[in-house]
């Protein structure tokens, strides 16, 4: 069984939403993927706990109601099966999609970087801890510290004190005088001023890294170092994210060129594969505004409308600009390389511990002996710790991309036959 | 209102909970066993990190990228 898209849209976030609206009102017959169930992405995450703004609500209702538009939730891109078309899996079947133009809109996820006691239960990454709380997790009454680096920080914390939780310290890593350029800068973008400081917090303290998640089956404190302080707290949760990353896996899998660890786009987003567009995070962290505007230039340009895609230009330049800014100036402190202790697990999915990879040479050599990187993930937490800690470049992912079911890896075989 | 189970004892949670809040909501918030023997909990709560894998109605699948619905028996690994 197969399906067949003029445009198909890998990931329903901002980016997704707008290529797939832009498509659609083009003419394109679309097919919208993502692997979450619903869409909106990481920064309009929906759920029990979750209120998402009305222009996100917007958007999405026009993409549910466009009849050119059709959108698969909880499915995800398993392999390629053949030149045009992607393998996918949802909880009930796997199908092959074949398409015209596609266009990945997969997001960004966040670096988690290992350090002595991250494994344990209460330890999760800063956006996690928000998408945990938007989808239920209650957290009220809790301490809870958050640590890491970037504005995400404050978007997480200000949830979990919306959701009625102590947030008892936020830990920036990046030096006071960076945040500060970077704050005075919010004016040049009216919204984005009213988003920042509206989430600023007693408990923030610039300089200041993670050294260890207290506890022993279960996170009871965390220390903090600022300088040559030492702090301890007590808490319950701790939140720790570095920032986030680009998930270029699909787009590398697919051949599509990087650059500065993104997938790399011309002014028309399309990769250097033909009829492979790339918009929103994947190309480079720059917010959902960037998101959207870059999504609606893939999908007209997909759709074969270029006059519409240029004359959207000008607003993508001025979103780029930002997002300069900021990648400027929550730059990691190279200390961060040196958090792990040589027993800290630094593959949570096979239990390898940081001296066992350091001791290699490079990432194939470090997985063939130790394991690292082979188990559920895939690589996609430790292969990015170790790029950030040993500077070992990305490898591009083997099918396939994720756990999948027999019975949907079986069907390669007949897509493979179709294509002779 | 969604009624499940999570490891055999009944839950109720509001529409929209992800399984993995439910983890939370109904038990001590983890849900596997690592190769070495360390409770883990849902880490990334957007489908990367693969720690918040269970078997649900008998097929493994991410907690935090899951709704809870009527009648779905949710079982941590121990």
């Amino acid at each position: 069984m197969s399906e067949h898209a003029d445009v198909l849209i890998i990931g329903a976030g901002p980016a997704g939403l707008s290529a797939a609206l832009a498509a659609a009102n083009d003419g394109a017959q679309v097919v919208l993927l993502d692997d979450n169930p619903l869409p909106g992405g990481q920064i309009w995450r929906d759920g029990a706990q979750a209120n998402i703004p009305s222009q996100a609500r917007h958007l999405r209702d026009s993409v549910e109601a466009h009849t050119h538009i059709q959108r698969h939730a909880a499915t995800r891109v398993v392999a390629k099966a053949g030149s045009q078309a992607l393998l996918v899996e949802n909880p009930e079947r796997g199908w092959v999609i074949t398409y015209r133009s596609l266009i990945l809109c997969t997001g960004a996820r966040e670096l988690l970087l290992p350090f002595p006691g991250w494994t344990l239960p209460g330890v999760t990454g800063a956006g996690g801890l928000q998408a945990l709380i938007k989808g239920g997790m209650p957290v009220v009454d809790e301490r809870i510290v958050i640590a890491g680096s970037g504005p995400l920080l404050l978007a997480s914390a200000d949830t979990a004190k919306h959701h009625g939780a102590q947030v008892v310290r936020i830990a920036e890593q990046a030096p006071l005088g960076a945040v500060a350029t970077f704050a005075m800068q919010l004016p040049r973008w009216p919204h984005k001023l009213l988003q920042s400081f509206s989430l600023f917090d007693a408990g923030y303290r610039t300089g200041t890294r993670i050294v260890a998640a207290l506890g022993q089956d279960h996170l009871e404190g965390v220390r903090l170092q600022r300088g040559n302080k030492v702090e301890e707290l007590a808490c319950e949760r701790l939140a720790c994210g570095f920032g986030l990353i680009p998930n270029v896996q699909l787009g590398q899998a697919l051949g599509c060129a990087l650059g500065n660890n993104a997938i790399q786009v011309d002014a028309w987003q399309a990769t250097d594969v033909a009829g492979v567009y790339a918009a929103g995070e994947c190309t480079g962290f720059g917010g959902s505004e960037l998101a959207l505007v870059e999504g609606r230039i893939a999908g007209h340009v997909a759709a074969g409308n270029r006059e519409a895609a240029q004359r959207l230009w000008g607003e993508r330049q001025r979103w780029q600009r930002f997002a300069g800014s900021l990648n400027q100036h929550f730059a990691l402190d190279p200390t961060l390389k040196h958090l792990a202790a040589p027993d800290t697990l630094l593959c949570r999915c096979e239990d390898v511990p940081y001296a066992a990879v350091a001791a290699h040479a490079n990432w194939r050599e470090a997985k063939l002996s130790t394991r690292c990187g082979m188990g559920a993930c895939q690589g996609k937490v430790c292969g990015a710790a170790a790029h950030y800690l040993f500077d070992w470049p990305p490898v591009a992912p083997r099918p396939p991309f994720t756990p999948t079911r027999i019975e949907t890896l079986i069907q390669l075989e007949s897509a493979a036959q179709s294509e002779h | 209102m969604p009624d499940l189970h999570l490891d055999g004892r009944p839950l109720c949670v509001a529409p929209g909970t992800t399984v993995a809040a439910a983890l939370a909501l109904g038990g001590d918030g983890s849900s596997r066993t690592s190769i070495s023997g360390q409770r883990r909990a849902p880490l990334c709560g957007m489908g990367i990190c693969q720690e918040c894998r269970v078997s649900i109605d008998g097929v493994r699948r991410l907690a935090c990228q899951t709704l809870c619905q009527d009648g779905m028996q949710v079982e941590t690994q121990a």
